[in-house]
């Protein structure tokens, strides 16, 4: 079983929801990335989303567009996200972490290059945000060669035949984009929520997290009590961002997103089944 | 060049994926893919549409002007002293560049889904004054997404866009250029995709764009291709046009695919010199990668970012190229050089002073290798060179180079 399948079953016997929280690579620096991951784990986090620093990060609102711009500033890669959930790993070997990026990084890199790499130093899948079911199959047949799981997103324009074919293709779980946007953005409906996640739940047993428009404990705790996950990515970006630009050190930055995903574990905890 | 590719495959590209060989497709985010099947079933129904294509055809003809002349810039050839190089005239078209006969027909497709707002992104800002233009006349909202350094540098057709209505959305990520101004247009388009339609300016994005905006640009080939038989009695021996995401240059070269005689020469950026990074020419000095919903040759460094790039014109500062000229590079039925900076700003004084046209500075990468090929060939033989748009958007950008201040 992959480590996210793992994770997933150990919460479900729990009776407890996924947190998920979402960080760049090298931003703000490359030396505070892995003492972050460690100490989002220890606040609450059950699996780690890193995103790859990417030029053009085409899916992102305004908050993690900068996160990219500050890593790529130092030259942060994939090269980087590889080697750091390599130094993650000497210490945590439990938590599953997952690479969310961009296609060009990893297809430059070659697939089955990166599979290798990947897979050694303990990268548990990938989400590539501009890979469909339709573009796929190369990535995939290389991610299970090495047993990765890959991540696919469904969103509220999805219909329903092409969930069935998103979901045929993906493991580990299903990602929903609770709004129609860019990251960061809109107004989240959790109604609206739920019913397309009854939606995706007809066409498959995967877990779901749901990521998009998750600010804050309250409205962490309202899609706790509809989905398996929940996926935070700009409300822990923006609290680093924010002490940054007041001439708070790297390490207070660090300080600030771990502090509100602590809350955030707290909210999704009082909603949990 | 070689034969890997038999005459009868070049309609058959791209495949029902979007895929020209290996490039194209469809690589954007969830959201954006039922859009983009919507838009793929409805143009499929409405190309083979008889009452679509009177309509399209009645827009081209009273409204962007056309046809287009083909134009024997005799003076220009006398003294190069080679081939006879006819210039066709896109310059003269609504608007000043061939960027019209792709909003029209986008607009029509708009229209037909019902959207009321339409957005695009501009370079030069010749696809974002098409586009303000076609939505003040079908009354739609109109927002550009324009890189702040282009507004910088083409104020005229900034003012122009909000002449007519439009809002122009400075750009300030990355860097400044078209390509962020892509990226930008692409995330307004999946937060607003129910009422939006993303009329794209170039053969470059997702399946269908490269495959529709090459079908609305084809008109400029037919009608040179029948221009050159009742002018000159033959087929031009070459073909010239510049290369940024490359629809003037596919919109002249894909009716003449078929013709083996005649030659075909992509005029890509070279700014300062494509060994020195200060370019714009993927296909020249590129690897294929993945930007912008297609597979194609990148400007990219050895961690698979999309590098930076130059070129004097605004409208060819674009790291990619539309995914059918990687295909033809690769099949090697068209060749693909560059122009530098230098070369292209004195074709741009020449044409100017020789033929009294002024050209843009995009079309001036063409002009300059035209002279160039021109010079190797004989009396007897013809060049036409795709006249995409004409100069008077650039003046200021050429002042600037020659010190003049307004």
């Amino acid at each position: 079983m992959s480590r996210i399948a793992g994770r997933f079953q150990q919460l479900a016997s729990e009776g407890r929801k996924a947190l998920i929280p979402y960080i760049v690579v090298g931003d703000p620096t490359l030396k505070v990335t892995v003492p972050l991951m460690h100490s989002l784990v220890e606040h609450g986090a059950d699996i780690i989303e890193l995103g790859v620093p990417f030029s053009d990060p085409m899916s992102e609102g305004p908050v993690i567009q900068l996160a990219h711009e500050r890593a790529l500033a130092h030259g942060a890669s994939l090269r980087d996200a590889l080697e750091v959930v390599r130094q993650f790993r000497e210490q945590d070997n439990e938590t599953p972490v997952l690479l969310m990026g961009y296609a060009n990084p990893v297809e430059h890199m070659g697939y089955a290059v990166f599979a290798d790499a990947a897979a050694e130093v303990g990268v548990d899948a990938l989400l590539t945000v501009d890979i469909p079911p339709e573009e796929v199959a190369q990535v995939n047949a290389q991610l299970h060669r090495v047993g990765m799981d890959n991540i696919f997103l469904v969103a509220p324009t999805t219909p329903d035949e092409r969930i069935g074919r998103i979901v045929g293709q993906a493991s580990g779980f299903v990602y929903y984009v609770a709004v129609k946007g860019v990251t960061g953005a809109g107004h989240l409906d959790v109604a609206d929520v739920k019913s397309h996640l009854s939606r995706i739940r007809e066409h498959s047993q995967l877990p779901l997290a749901v990521g998009f428009g998750i600010k804050d404990a309250a409205s962490a705790a309202a899609v706790a009590n509809v989905a398996d996950g929940v996926v935070v990515g700009s409300a822990l970006i923006h609290a680093m961002a924010e002490k940054l630009e007041s001439g708070a050190s790297e390490d207070e930055a660090a300080n600030a997103a771990v502090q509100l995903l602590a809350e955030i574990r707290a909210g999704v905890d009082s909603a949990a089944s | 060049m070689n034969n890997n590719v038999k005459n009868s495959q070049y309609d058959a590209v791209p495949d029902l994926e979007g895929r020209f060989g290996s490039y194209g497709g469809r690589f954007v985010a969830e959201t954006l893919m039922a859009a983009l099947d919507e838009l793929e079933a409805l143009y499929n129904r409405l190309k083979s549409d008889e009452s679509f294509q009177r309509e399209l055809d009645a827009d081209l003809a009273h409204y962007v002007g056309r046809p287009s002349p083909l134009y024997e810039a005799a003076r220009w050839s006398d003294r190069i002293g080679g081939a006879r190089i006819f210039l066709k005239r896109e310059d003269l078209n609504h608007t000043g560049a061939h960027k019209v006969n792709n909003t029209v027909g986008q607009a029509l497709l708009a229209k037909h889904m019902g959207k009321k707002r339409v957005i695009a992104e501009t370079g030069a800002g010749q696809h974002g004054v098409a586009t303000a233009t076609i939505a003040a006349r079908l009354g739609l909202e109109c927002l550009v997404f324009m890189g702040e350094e282009d507004i910088r540098r083409q104020t005229l057709n900034v003012y122009r866009m909000k002449l007519l209505g439009a809002e122009v959305v400075p750009v300030t990520s990355g860097s400044r250029t078209l390509k962020d101004a892509m990226n930008e247009a692409m995330r307004d388009w999946v937060t607003n995709v129910d009422d939006t339609y993303y009329i794209i300016g170039t053969v470059a994005g997702p399946h269908p764009y490269p495959l529709l905006v090459r079908d609305f640009q084809c008109v400029i080939g037919r009608e040179a291709r029948a221009q050159s038989l009742a002018q000159t009695g033959r087929l031009p021996d070459a073909l010239v046009a510049c290369v940024g995401g490359g629809s003037n240059a596919i919109g002249l070269f894909h009716p003449f695919l078929e013709d083996e005689s005649v030659a075909m020469y992509g005029v890509e950026a070279g700014g300062h010199g494509v060994s020195t990074h200060q370019h714009a020419a993927p296909l020249t000095a590129g690897t294929p990668g993945v930007l912008h919903g297609n597979r194609t040759y990148l400007m990219q460094d050895e961690n698979g970012q999309i590098m930076h790039t130059h070129s004097v014109s605004a409208g060819l500062d674009y790291p990619g190229v539309g995914p059918e000229h990687s295909w033809l590079k690769d099949v090697g039925r068209v060749n693909y050089v560059v122009a530098n900076d230098d070369e292209a700003l004195k074709a741009f004084h020449t044409l100017t002073r020789v033929e009294g046209i002024m050209p843009a500075l995009e079309s001036s990468h063409a002009l300059a290798y035209a002279e160039k090929l021109a010079a190797e060939m004989s009396p007897e033989q013809t060049i036409v060179v795709n006249l995409s748009g004409r100069g008077d958007k650039d003046i200021h950008t050429v002042a600037e180079i020659d010190g003049i201040q307004f």
